[in-house]
């Protein structure tokens, strides 16, 4: 698997940074939960790496975003193949307004997988692997509409899975969740740890402090968002080193 | 096809339908200017607003007496419609009870899609008689004002409708707490929150009064004078092109072309002006 | 004013707002119903339209009404998919928009003036169906374009950020996503141009003619609902029952077409709220 790391990366709307100056390197295989409080840039971070900034009208990206040897800021970049290498997952969960089937077999004809076969078998595979084919199996052909908000989001799991993406980025995936659901789609994340590399912007300490294997606290400083410290999960959390990261762990502030 | 030639290849064509569309209102003022120019370099325009009168026959083109048409009879047509247009939002929104505020403004919207025509023919059998028992002879400027003013209601009630439907809930609330009646909170607190989508609203009847053709070329009389009471028959810019375009030729045509130019010149000044409103430099 | 008097004022404009609408309506049925037969409605015209039906007209109109929206539909389906998706800010897409919103305020005979220029004499059309038929197209033009742009825009950001996400290509997520959620706002765009479009008379007076034949092809010149109305009660004496007809069967049209509108626009909010 490729190491994504990130340097002195800088994303500015229309002059306004959003965050400055963020260097982080992300080992394959963990999962880096990226915390602090609101305003300081998580999103827009998580939004430069799949260049889902590209759709944001006035928003510049500086600095450089490697992963492995591919410069993701390149200009020429094909976004496409990036984005089935990098996938993503939202706050809010985004199913379309189409058949469960549907879902998952639209992105997949879109990479050129056609055969009725091997969509039926990469079907199975990934809603086994995020646990919704029990649920699921006779109704493939009913509105993912009609899911609950849990399975909706295991689902955009499984859409986003199906790709073999190599890195997932996931945007506070379970905030928008009753807390029943929330265990399940935490559940998943945990098993999907070691065979992909998971960045997740998260508000909830305990669930970070739980499941990830590196934290990085984002903050405000100089009027825009700054990487104040990284490190593993019971290291930022027991002995932080920088005060604001301790008084924000804390509940202190933030 | 790659996926992101096709969709280069699909901004490349919305562009062109986007530019095809935005074209039109530049054909069409080019068009009206290529058809005036042969009258204008003929006799200039000086002529028509100086000449004796509107005679294309004989070769005098004075527009006046029908800018005065156009200019009294929408005059006079947003004086009575705007207040009980306006009003008839605030029935809507502040007097009706529910379910009379729906069915109201569903006739409203309905009058707004009645062809003009039909308002004509309206006007025709039953205004202009009626007008005619008062003061002879019948159609006239009075006939022209009442059916424009019945046309563009739904225009500035509609539009007022939107307007108070903006105003912030909390304003009336706290208009209540502060004990102020229902008519002092609408005239006090509603309206002046309201005002910059009620100009607009006058601003878009009025646009709609001057463009209006054949409901007045049915009631009007269309004679050309400039007139002196509200029971002459005039005739307006628009029924005048719509009268003589059928049979006008060569430098007559040149002419109707001329004021058609002066109809578009009257509607940019509109737009202008709503423009300017709504960037909030005229304050009113 | 006292709240009370404020209060019978509004009461009475109210009401009189009301009265004249149904005075014109009753007029235009008392007069009109009794000319309305399935006879009227499938025998020609004769003598300019005193006698005989609508026939003609009713198919001129219908061609009319065909090029209108046969023309503008794409035209106007692809400038809205532009300014929502594509130009939304830009200095293009700016522009687009203020040219489309003047286009809007243009005069009803000015459009005829500019339909007779262009289309008739420069493009040789003459007076026929299709010259009215686009004269009718840009006028409508805007109307169009405003809906769609308003379906488009209330399809939830979410499809479109979640489709990139997954590397769908642009045109992929229009066709199989945004135009679908964007349709009824396009039907009921669809249904108030042709509401519109059905009501206009000045625009089509030197463009589509006043020829009362049967039209034969989309050349021929053809004559209107409007236009005869017009024609009947102005320039044919004894011709005002035929237009108190006519003018019922164009009122029972759009009445009917108003109504789509209606029905379409509450059946999208309706499952706008299911989908949520």
């Amino acid at each position: 698997m490729n190491e994504l790391r990130t340097e002195g990366l800088t994303l500015r709307y229309r002059e306004k940074p959003a965050f400055a100056d963020v260097s982080l390197s992300v080992r394959p295989g963990s999962l880096t939960a990226i915390v602090g409080p609101s305003g300081c840039g998580k999103t827009s971070f998580l939004n430069c790496l799949n260049r889902l900034t590209d759709l944001i009208p006035g928003a510049t990206a500086s600095g450089s975003i490697r992963l492995g040897d591919l410069e993701i800021l390149k200009p020429d970049l094909d976004v496409v193949s990036l984005r089935r290498r990098v996938g993503m997952i939202f706050q809010k969960p985004n199913p379309f307004p189409l058949s469960i089937r549907k879902n998952l077999e639209f992105p997949l004809r879109e990479h050129g997988v056609r055969g009725r076969a091997e969509l039926d078998g990469i079907l199975e595979r990934t809603l086994r692997e995020v646990g919704l084919w029990d649920e699921v199996k006779d109704r493939l052909g009913s509105s993912a509409m009609s899911l609950s908000g849990g399975q909706q989001q295991r689902l955009c799991f499984a859409r986003a899975l199906a790709l073999q993406p190599e890195i997932l980025l996931l945007d506070e995936p379970c905030s928008a969740l009753d807390p029943l659901s929330s265990g399940v789609v935490e559940d998943l994340i945990v098993r999907l740890k070691q065979r992909y590399t998971l960045l997740a912007v998260t508000h909830n300490l305990a669930q970070a402090r739980r499941i990830a294997d590196v934290v990085a606290v984002f903050w405000v400083q100089e009027g825009a968002g700054r990487l104040i410290e990284v490190g593993p999960a019971a290291q930022v959390f027991e002995a932080p080193r920088d005060p604001l990261t301790a008084a924000y762990v804390n509940g202190m502030r933030g | 096809m790659s996926r992101s030639r096709a969709d280069r290849l699909l901004v490349w064509i919305l562009r062109g339908s986007a530019t095809l569309a935005s074209a039109i209102v530049v054909l069409i003022a080019l068009f009206l200017i290529l058809e005036s120019l042969p009258i204008l370099e003929k006799v200039g325009l000086a002529r028509f607003f100086s000449d004796p009168s509107w005679h294309p026959a004989e070769g005098f083109y004075n527009l006046t007496p029908m800018l005065w048409g156009t200019l009294f009879a929408m005059a006079g047509s947003v004086i009575l419609a705007t207040p009980l247009g306006v009003l008839s939002a605030v029935f809507c929104h502040y007097y009706a009870p529910a379910d009379l505020a729906k069915p109201y403004r569903r006739l409203i919207e309905l009058l707004a899609g009645i062809p003009s025509v039909v308002y004509g023919l309206w006007g025709l059998m039953v205004l202009v008689p009626l007008i005619g028992r008062l003061h002879p002879p019948g159609p006239s400027l009075l006939a022209g004002i009442l059916i424009l003013a019945v046309m563009i209601l739904p225009t500035i009630a509609l539009s007022a409708d939107a307007a108070l439907a903006n105003v912030p809930s909390e304003y009336r609330r706290g208009a209540a707490a502060l004990g102020l009646s229902r008519w002092a909170t609408i005239r006090h607190v509603i309206f002046p929150a309201a005002r910059s989508g009620l100009f607009t609203g006058v601003i878009l009847e009025t646009g709609r009064a001057i463009g209006e053709t054949m409901a007045i070329l049915m009631v009007c009389g269309n004679q050309v004078q400039t007139p002196k009471s509200l029971f002459d028959p005039v005739r307006t810019l628009t029924a005048n092109i719509a009268l003589e375009m059928a049979y006008a030729l060569g430098d007559h045509r040149s002419a109707l072309f001329v004021s058609g130019l002066v109809l578009l010149a009257f509607i940019v000044l509109l737009a202008a002006a709503a423009e300017l409103l709504s960037r909030g430099r005229i304050h009113v | 004013m006292s709240d009370r008097a404020a209060a019978t004022i509004v009461w009475a404009v109210a009401i009189s707002v009301t009265g004249v609408f149904l005075w014109l309506l009753a007029d235009i049925v008392w007069h009109g119903f009794g000319q309305i037969s399935w006879g009227f409605l499938t025998s020609l015209p004769r003598d300019a339209g005193r006698q005989g039906g609508l026939s003609s007209i009713l198919v001129a109109t219908a061609l009319i009404l065909l090029v209108c929206m046969a023309a503008s539909l794409p035209l106007g389906v692809g400038t809205a998919v532009l300014l929502s998706e594509f130009s939304r800010e830009s200095l293009f897409g700016r522009g687009v928009r203020r040219s489309l919103d003047v286009l809007a305020g243009v005069p009803s005979i000015v459009f005829g003036l500019f339909g007779n220029a262009f289309f008739s004499k420069v493009l040789g059309m003459g007076f026929s169906i299709l010259s009215g038929g686009l004269t009718l197209a840009c006028m409508v033009l805007p109307i169009l374009i405003r809906a769609t742009e308003e379906g488009l825009r209330s399809a939830p950001n979410e499809y479109r950020l979640g489709a990139a996400a997954l590397g769908v290509s642009r045109t992929k997520t229009l066709l199989h996503l945004l135009i679908p959620a964007a349709i009824p706002g396009l039907m009921v765009g669809f249904v108030l141009g042709l509401g519109r479009a059905i009501a206009e008379t000045a625009a089509l007076l030197f463009t589509s003619g006043y020829v009362d034949r049967m039209p034969e092809s989309l050349l021929d010149s053809g004559r209107a609902l409007t236009l005869h109305i017009y024609d009947l009660s102005m320039n044919v004496p004894g011709g005002d029952r035929s237009a108190y007809g006519t003018a019922l069967v164009l009122i029972l049209l759009l009445f009917a077409i108003n109504s789509a509108a209606w029905g379409i626009a509450g059946r999208w909010r309706d499952r706008r709220i299911v989908t949520e």
